[in-house]
């Protein structure tokens, strides 16, 4: 391994400006997915539990299409196959402002999307019937009795799988790359190009992806602790 | 917009070259997928034993493999086997061997957390019944707890297989000829993309689709351990 190392190439020239933008980028492209998927989950997820079929069949059909393809061909499928079939004016407005960043936001949200739906259904099946039951009882409609009981409840259980879901479409946002979004992954590429200094670019990249994902996961461990509840043996579990 | 004729024309290069690798570009979905999950299981197995290794030296050192590569994006991991293999290795890699590695050692991490967990669920009183009839505790792990973990595991061990399946599709981007790049290819002559990248979408789902429908016909015939 003859291999001279230059870790100046990281602060000197374009890069440090490119890695930032990149990870600005990252983060963008994972947040509006993110607002995505958490709607798409939340209702889908939801619907799989209700007893009128039509609604449930429609969720079980987008969670299992969706989940089940893998997101490098949602990405090239949002970006060539769907602009198209949009009206022109659309079409032109889309081209204008980014159309690859909103075709990777919604790849990525609508896959996540299907993603977060199993976790919150098990959310849901994880609260004792008995809640839905006392909620009917007490003169909430269904739509209210999720409204008010069954979803606060399952949004706070779930915070620990959530958690993993959200990580793994921060972890997902690298994808983007191949429809040319400029995010983290394809910065790191690109300094790589300019310098063909690929150890010291990918090492770059690497270590703010780490960075991410631990200061989310401690961050979440906390909210985790704060928002547990105390009754219920899911969400009451204490960390060691 | 649904022109199945583009399809039609483009199956045998779809199916034969992209998803079962078969032609004169190195490539395969289940080319690749299968040695994967085969060397990513194996790679697993030791990954998970040596998380709950006494001695620290093996313990730590797993642990720290385990976390780094959950927190890192695949495509990175694919980069890096990319640029760096060559440097090592001291010659250039086919595309096929730096997607395989990629994928083994990136799965590895997620399988062997799996076969943690399957140890783990083993009730300790075997350990220590193996231990009092004599066996050694690299006889124990092998004769008494893996088999009973390999049953407990089954399940989490398919969805894991899906995601890798899934994964796969990432090798396009080193240029490796699997279905995604085969559709890319065939988009690229045609310009067809909504059918094009719709079928591939659908030979997927069928596999992967079919792989969770047996996951969960076998959590129900095995049942909770």
């Amino acid at each position: 391994m003859n291999y001279k190392f230059n870790w100046s190439v990281l602060w000197t020239g374009e890069s440090g400006q490119w890695l930032l933008s990149g990870l600005i980028i990252t983060l963008e492209l994972s947040a509006a997915a993110w607002l995505i998927a958490v709607a798409l989950g939340i209702v889908s997820g939801a619907l799989r539990t209700v007893r009128v079929w039509p609604l449930r069949a429609a969720a079980t059909f987008y969670v299992e299409f969706f989940r089940n393809v893998p997101l490098l061909v949602w990405m090239f499928f949002w970006y060539f196959a769907v602009p198209p079939l949009l009206p022109q004016a659309m079409q032109d407005f889309l081209f204008a402002h980014g159309l690859e960043f909103w075709a990777a936001v919604c790849a990525l949200g609508v896959y996540s999307g299907a993603r977060f739906s199993e976790v919150l259904r098990s959310g849901i099946q994880s609260i004792p019937k008995t809640q839905m039951e006392a909620s009917v009882a007490s003169g909430l409609t269904t739509v209210q009795a999720y409204r008010y009981v069954i979803l606060p409840v399952a949004l706070r259980i779930i915070i620990p799988p959530g958690t993993n879901e959200s990580l793994n479409l921060l972890k997902n946002s690298s994808v983007a790359l191949t429809i040319s979004v400029a995010e983290l992954t394809f910065q790191t590429r690109q300094i790589e190009t300019y310098t063909a200094r690929a150890i010291e670019a990918l090492t770059a990249g690497t270590l703010i992806y780490l960075v991410l994902c631990v200061s989310i996961a401690t961050v979440m461990s906390w909210v985790e602790r704060r928002t547990a509840i105390p009754g219920l043996i899911v969400g009451g579990r204490q960390r060691r | 917009m649904l022109d199945l004729d583009v399809i039609w024309r483009n199956l045998s290069f779809l199916l034969v070259q992209g998803f079962l690798g078969i032609g004169t570009f190195v490539g395969g979905t289940l080319r690749l997928a299968i040695p994967s999950i085969v060397l990513g299981f194996i790679l697993g197995i030791f990954i998970g034993i040596a998380r709950l290794a006494p001695p620290a030296w093996i313990r730590v050192p797993a642990m720290l493999y385990v976390e780094f590569f959950r927190g890192v994006p695949l495509v990175m991991v694919i980069f890096w086997m990319w640029f760096i293999m060559p440097i090592v290795l001291g010659t250039t890699i086919p595309e096929f061997g730096v997607a395989l590695t990629a994928f083994v050692v990136f799965e590895a991490a997620y399988l062997g957390e799996i076969v943690r967990a399957g140890i783990q669920s083993v009730p300790r009183g075997q350990v220590e019944a193996g231990t009092a009839l004599g066996l050694t505790g690299a006889q124990g792990m092998r004769f008494v707890i893996l088999p009973q973990a390999l049953k407990n595991m089954i399940p989490s061990l398919v969805t894991q297989f899906i995601v890798l399946f899934k994964d796969t599709s990432l090798a396009s981007i080193i240029g490796f000829m699997d279905l995604t790049k085969a559709a890319q290819v065939v988009n690229n002559r045609e310009i067809r993309p909504f059918p094009i990248y719709l079928f591939i979408a659908v030979v997927y789902w069928v596999c992967t689709y079919s792989m969770s429908r047996y996951a969960r016909y076998l959590e129900k015939r095995i049942g909770p351990a």
